[in-house]
């Protein structure tokens, strides 16, 4: 039994193992910086509140892509609005966004026949599945945050320290924060065909909080993190294809799993 | 011109978080090289006021010039500690690293951080006695080392106009008199200093202080004032 056979033997597994792995990488880029500003709530809630937008472009015969698009962007659009209008706490808008944008979502879906079906299809995504058109787009996602991350370093890393900081230094933290969050989205919504909402989610927080237990640097982190996600996409592959596991879940397991190791070795270095 | 300009003018000023809690009007005007201590209990808006003249917050009425022109253009010309720095104990920053990011502002985007920049750092870590744990991970320093390291970021800016939100809480004694040392040299390179200060004898050393009261503020010589209000109490 070997680790590479499956991919080998199987062309369709290894283009889930390409689209695992660009994924994994957009993710461990803003999966840092979410990490690393306590953003992991809006993650999550973005994650999920491209539901309703998904399942309403389904419906329409629209491509779910643009459903996502417009699903995140009613996200963001709203937790700012609460921000700006109220006192309350950011955490409070994301929940109430998050669940009422939860909950449209089902309620669309419910319309539809398959109705389980294509909620585990959102959720869970067809890692299986994933064509050469996925591939290409997820690449030029790829590219492109990797080219703003770099490109904006300086910015992200006052606006991680302070966001006061950040506008003393002559930069816009709103604008940034936004961008940021839109760099989210965009992962959540190239990424979510191939491996499903709530894959995204777990490869977005799990290798960078992993990476940040041990790295001393941003670009580290980030290089930390996309190696330990896309080494969850293998070996979660792998145990779909050996063990018959759900092959999505089997990926943000590991990618978990991962995390709780590296604690508990981080806690033996300590101690030694 | 910046010799003919006030480094902060401010007519009639009002600021405050929500209109409904506003500062009374401010009237002071410092020339470079000037040093102005901000004096009032607690909620008179010492605060405010700073994070006002650092552009952080809007002035509600009056106007307000900083270094010639608006607080927000000012903004790369002038340095600003808050009172309250929290670093993010996840944050992958060594004390240095957040001292070099003085020069993220003036280098923007691509700009190398060049030799000299580096030896800014160092000599503003120097200058603070923080040189010796800059290599460690901020999270790991006490708080009086953190804020050391945070005046060295705040020396580092060489700015034009310097803002201080309570600099000398959590140090020590040697750090206090490096903090006295640093900013004398800040004032005879001809950097304007505003410091939000309890301790009436600082502010009594400042050439001007600014008493915020409830109802009224009152602008002028530091020593004069200073001791104008032992005569309140």
């Amino acid at each position: 039994m070997s680790l590479l056979q499956p991919f080998l033997d199987n062309p369709f597994l290894l283009t889930a193992l390409t689209a695992g792995v660009l994924a994994a990488c957009s993710c461990a880029i803003v999966g840092t910086y979410m990490v690393l500003r306590g953003l992991s709530f809006i993650g999550d809630a973005l994650s999920h509140g491209v539901l309703p937008g998904v399942a309403g472009a389904l419906l329409l015969g629209f491509p779910g892509l643009w459903g996502a698009a417009v699903g995140s962007a009613a996200m963001i659009g709203g937790i700012s609005l609460i921000g700006r209008r109220t006192r309350l706490s950011g955490d409070t808008a994301i929940g109430l966004l998050f669940v009422g944008m939860l909950a449209l979502g089902v309620v669309i879906v419910s319309r539809s026949n398959s109705f389980s079906g294509d909620l585990i299809k959102i959720l869970f995504g067809e890692i299986l599945g994933s064509t050469m058109a996925d591939l290409m787009l997820q690449s030029t996602a790829l590219a492109l945050l990797g080219f703003l991350a770099w490109l904006l370093r300086r910015p992200f890393l006052l606006l991680c320290f302070s966001p006061e900081h950040a506008q003393v230094s002559g930069y816009n933290p709103k604008a940034l924060h936004v961008l940021m969050l839109t760099m989210i989205a965009t992962t959540v919504i190239v990424s979510f065909q191939t491996v499903g909402t709530m894959l995204v989610f777990g490869l977005l927080v799990a290798p960078a909080a992993t990476a940040a237990l041990f790295a001393r640097r941003m670009s580290r982190i980030m290089l930390v993190a996309g190696s330990l996600g896309s080494l969850s996409v293998f070996l979660g592959l792998n145990a779909s294809y050996w063990f018959n596991f759900a092959a999505g879940a089997s990926i943000t397991v590991t990618a978990v799993a991962l995390f709780f190791g590296g604690l508990f070795v981080k806690g033996l270095v300590q101690r030694v | 011109m910046s010799e003919t300009h006030p480094s902060v003018r401010a007519v009639h000023l009002h600021t405050g978080y929500e209109r409904s809690n506003v500062l009374p009007a401010v009237d002071l005007e410092l020339f470079p090289g000037h040093s102005l201590a901000l004096v009032g209990g607690n909620g008179s808006g010492k605060t405010a006021l700073l994070r006002t003249i650092a552009g952080l917050l809007a002035p509600i009425s009056g106007r307000l010039e900083v270094l010639g022109t608006t607080p927000i253009k000012a903004v790369r010309r002038l340095a600003w500690l808050g009172q309250f720095t929290t670093t993010n104990p996840l944050l992958p920053l060594r004390g240095r690293d957040v001292v070099r990011m003085a020069f993220y502002g003036e280098r923007g985007l691509w700009k190398r951080i060049t030799v000299s920049d580096e030896l800014v750092v160092d000599q503003a870590l120097e200058a603070m006695g923080a040189a010796e744990f800059a290599r460690q991970p901020i999270s790991d320093l006490s708080g009086g080392q953190r804020q050391r390291i945070y005046l060295s970021y705040v020396l580092a800016r060489r700015a034009e106009l310097v803002l201080l939100d309570e600099p000398m809480s959590n140090l020590d004694s040697g750090g206090m008199l490096k903090y006295y040392k640093a900013v004398t040299a800040l004032g005879l390179r001809g950097a304007t200093v505003i410091t939000a200060t309890h301790n009436l004898e600082d502010a009594a050393d400042c050439d001007f202080a600014l008493v915020l009261g409830a109802e009224e503020s009152r602008f002028g010589p530091g020593r004069e004032l200073v001791a104008s209000l032992g005569h309140h109490h």
